[in-house]
């Protein structure tokens, strides 16, 4: 179990928050993109502005592996601080790369004055794009391409901006040319033009692409990390593509407002962490008895409470599962990879319209934090599906049916009036306490579990079809979990991935029966996952592996433990 | 009294005999009359209380919410489709205790909506605990030593935080709620109309004659744009002045606000994704 040339070379960026690793990360994987590499970036931050220690890991290679690593190949500390926070990651065949005025105390450094040659070009605002342009160098990208990028990107801050960095470029190039021809760094890593056509997208944009390709055309909400990344994306869009966006007073509002939106003939959604949603589970009640549709995009955060606010966990699917007091059925998507975070939220506003339910995006700070390269996504042809009627005089808002569903009108679509309710109601929606229309009322809405059932994302199968061992995982574990297992190159273990948590697909009794022994990877404590499977499919999964410290997974690691487990054999 | 095309048959109607309500719905048709609104195009969102149950009692589109929530609700109708007219009703523990917090956030917003609270200085559907307006002193069966909180002034703060349009009433003169809730609605942005109204059950001490004893018309010489003597009508509490008290016409609506509506009101229901804009955004991340 050795790492190839195929994980490609992991390049780690760290120093304080307010130095700049932001701007290296978005500009160097852009260029390495477009001179032909797969690049899969991800960042772990502290909760603060200015100061602390920050890193960046950016996986360059000519295969896809959008997964972290916590293996550290060339490492580009911008301080000491950064030594010691990464200590645990680095090896001795890491290598350094920095300059020497700034890290006293390290031996074998490869030394490159990114200031000295910054002020060589004008000034030391250039010293970032020196350390690129070094980076760039090191791994043969294309110096013509970072220009290209610079001149775009500083065209509106003046001439004299861009031709300061494009001589920093020049000159950071040139120093890690020699780094390179030197012999003291070599990575053979092969091009694939084929990468110059793919985007770059983090799961934040996927999910408010998602949204925008799925209709939406409100978004409210209270601004909490990870969630922001997508209230922000929307924000940046509104005037493009017509989205009222609102920042509410609390996540009280939000959610009332993207009811009341909903309720008005808009698609709307609202985006969160725990914390946010927490407050937002009566409106999801709400929703439920309304028969309103809602999407909800929650990005966990470990909890409880405040937790820790720019880490990573799974730690809230039970809190989704049960939000809301009172019964009624729902949706929780939990998307696996970028692509699938954009196919699934745009699935949402058209599962939410259908069924009347709420539909949760369940991600995560790993996943909204992350980007990768990505073929194009596909926008669709697959239109909106609009399931709004225009109503007529004698319109009921909760008139029963013989599929289940009561056609949604929208009040001033038609002559109808829409009269929607808290309470339990009449076909009217008009208040009643009368027995027979309360076991009605609740059948209809509960009814539409089994659709929603027979209409299930299935769970992605990766490896061998005749397995004994499954390993299973959720979320965004997805590209963890499947490149641990292909690290580990058993032809009798297979991964099985849900992206659809709740309901459970119907084919997952039969794939879990299959597997001799069932390992749950999950970033909980509690195991929330295992637990639904056994609730729900009541399936006993035998093992399982968790992580609660934070941090996403780290597939070599992972490997190892699932190699021991799989060992073990039966699940008891 | 008088057929309405807001009367509704199937309505039965659950507040106590002899209750302000009564008056209020009355003077509510009554309004919708004036303006000669169409059911269909009127929303009455509401909250929880009896005063939340008024929409149910009314031939109109109708969002009946949860308690304290109806103003989110409410501003994201009229943002959704600013071609209804959108009220949002409801009782004092509704609007100012449950809902306090979206009452300031929606003020400072300013959407076109017209809010609408039955001041009855007492929570009745939960039968008789004080309420944010419950006056020092007043005893009930859950405020045993009486409420000790100083009450909570709706008028003062609206005024202060530059509302669009304030104004009181009082339920027992139903001509005189119907006209200023005629303005109200009519008035382009945020209206709040607080409407005294006996609570003839829980509130033995603010009576129909208690406050007939206090209200006082505005007089006709106030100029409502006049902030200050506004507030210096809102901090009156020997006599209660009835009318509209201020109104600030120079302040952009949310709706009006927002880039969307730019250039048509359009309701968003009848927009469509931008395909081609959406590919152009895709394609900015190659
Ligand atoms: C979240 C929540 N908390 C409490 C209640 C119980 N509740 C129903 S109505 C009400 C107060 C009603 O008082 P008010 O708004 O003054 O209306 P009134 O009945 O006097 O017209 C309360 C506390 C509820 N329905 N929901
Ligand atoms: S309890 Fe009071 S407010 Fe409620 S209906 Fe009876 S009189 Fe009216």
């Amino acid at each position: 179990m050795s790492l190839s040339v195929k994980h490609g070379v992991a390049i780690v960026v760290a120093g304080e928050a307010g130095q700049g690793i932001q701007t290296i990360e978005s500009i160097l994987t852009m260029v390495l993109k477009r001179s032909g590499y797969h690049v899969f970036a991800t960042k772990e931050y502290m909760s603060r502005i200015r100061g602390g220690s920050n890193s960046t890991l950016i996986r360059v290679g000519h295969e896809r592996t959008p997964a972290h690593v916590d293996r550290i190949d060339v490492l580009v500390p911008l301080d000491d601080n950064a030594l010691e926070h990464l200590a645990s990651r680095i090896s001795r065949e890491t290598m350094i790369i920095g300059e020497r005025e700034n890290l006293q105390t390290l031996h074998d450094l490869l030394d490159i004055p990114f200031s000295g040659l910054a002020e060589k070009a004008g000034g030391k605002i250039y010293a970032n794009t020196v350390a690129i342009a070094a980076l760039l160098g090191i791994l043969e990208g294309e110096l013509n391409l970072l220009e290209e990028y610079l001149s775009d990107r500083f065209e509106k801050k003046g001439k004299s901006i861009v031709k300061g960095n494009l001589e920093a470029a020049r000159l950071g190039f040139q120093a890690g040319r020699e780094l390179r021809s030197s012999g003291k760094t070599s990575f053979d890593l092969k091009k694939n033009p084929e990468t110059a056509n793919d985007i770059l997208i983090s799961g934040g944009a996927a999910v408010a692409l998602g949204a925008i390709s799925g209709g939406c055309n409100f978004i409210s909400s209270y601004p909490m990390s990870p969630g922001t990344a997508v209230l922000n994306f929307m924000a940046h869009h509104d005037s493009q593509f017509g989205i009222v966006v609102e920042q509410a007073e609390d996540e009280i509002a939000a959610v009332n407002m993207a009811l009341g939106a909903w309720y008005a003939g808009a698609r709307a959604m609202v985006t969160t962490s725990g914390g946010g949603f927490a407050l937002m589970e009566e409106g999801v009640s709400l929703a439920g008895i309304t028969e309103s549709p809602l999407v909800v995009h929650v990005g966990q955060r470990p909890g409880p409470a405040t937790g820790m606010a720019t880490r990573t966990e799974q730690g809230d699917l039970d809190l989704v599962l049960h939000s809301g007091h009172g019964e009624f059925p729902r949706i929780v998507y939990a998307p696996g990879s970028v692509e699938e975070a954009f196919q699934l939220t745009r699935r949402a506003f058209n599962e939410a319209d259908r069924y009347q339910v709420p539909v949760f995006v369940l991600t995560d700070q790993y996943f909204i934090d992350s980007y990768c390269s990505v073929p194009a996504l596909d926008t669709g042809t697959a239109d909106i599906e609009d399931h709004t009627v225009r109503t007529l005089a004698d319109y009921k808002r909760y008139a029963f049916t013989e599929e289940g569903i009561s056609p949604r009108g929208i009040p001033g679509f038609g002559e109808g009036l829409v009269c929607v309710n808290s309470h339990e109601h009449t076909e009217e929606g008009h208040i009643t306490e009368k027995i027979q229309m309360r076991n009605r009322m609740m059948e209809k809405r509960m009814g539409k579990l089994d659709p929603i059932v027979r209409d299930s994302v299935p769970p992605t199968l990766i490896g061998p079809e005749k397995y004994r061992v499954l390993v299973i995982c959720w979320g965004s574990n997805y590209h963890i979990v499947a490149e641990a297992v292909s690290l580990l190159g058993k032809d009798d273990i297979a991964v099985l991935h849900f992206s659809q948590v709740f309901p459970l697909p119907p084919e997952t009794n039969e794939l879990l029966e299959r597997a001799e022994s069932t390992i749950v990877v999950e970033n909980n404590y509690t195991g929330q996952f295992a637990r639904l499977l056994k609730a729900y499919a009541g399936l006993d999964t035998g093992h399982s592996i968790r992580q609660y410290n934070g941090r996403p997974f780290c597939f070599e690691a992972l490997a190892k433990k699932i190699l021991r487990l799989a060992r073990k054999g039966d699940r008891k | 009294m008088k057929e309405s095309r807001f009367d509704i048959e199937s309505a039965e109607i659950s507040w106590c005999p002899g209750c302000g309500n009564f008056f209020i719905l009355e003077a509510l048709k009554g309004t919708f009359e004036i303006l000669r609104l169409d059911p269909v195009e009127l929303v009455i969102v509401s909250g929880i209380g009896q005063a939340g149950k008024t929409p149910h009692y009314l031939k109109c589109n109708m969002f009946n919410g949860l308690h304290g929530r109806s103003l989110p609700l409410a501003t994201a109708v009229k943002a959704a489709n600013p071609r209804q007219t959108v009220i949002a009703q409801g009782g004092d523990g509704d609007m100012y205790g449950e809902g306090g917090n979206h009452l300031l956030h929606a003020i400072r917003r300013n959407p076109d909506i017209t809010v609408i609270v039955h001041n009855n200085m007492v929570y009745g559907l939960t039968k008789g605990q004080a309420s944010p307006t419950s006056a020092r002193g007043f005893t009930t069966g859950l405020q045993v030593h009486g409420v000790a909180s100083e009450p909570f002034n709706p008028l003062a703060m609206a005024i202060s935080l530059n509302a669009s349009f304030v104004a009181r009433t009082f339920a027992g003169d139903r001509e005189g709620t119907s006209r200023v809730l005629a303005a109200a609605i009519r008035h382009r942005g945020f209206a709040l109309v607080d409407i005294l109204q006996p609570c003839v059950t829980f509130n033995k001490v603010n009576t129909y004659q208690w406050f007939k004893d206090r209200i006082q018309p505005i007089p006709h010489f106030h100029d409502p744009s006049d902030r200050i003597k506004a507030l210096e009508l809102a901090f009156m509490t020997e006599t209660l002045p009835v009318g509209v008290l201020f109104v600030n016409e120079d302040k952009l609506t949310f709706e009006e606000f927002l880039p969307v509506y730019d250039s048509s009101d359009e309701p968003l229901y009848n927009r469509g994704v931008n395909r081609v804009e959406l590919q152009k955004v895709i394609d900015l991340l190659r």
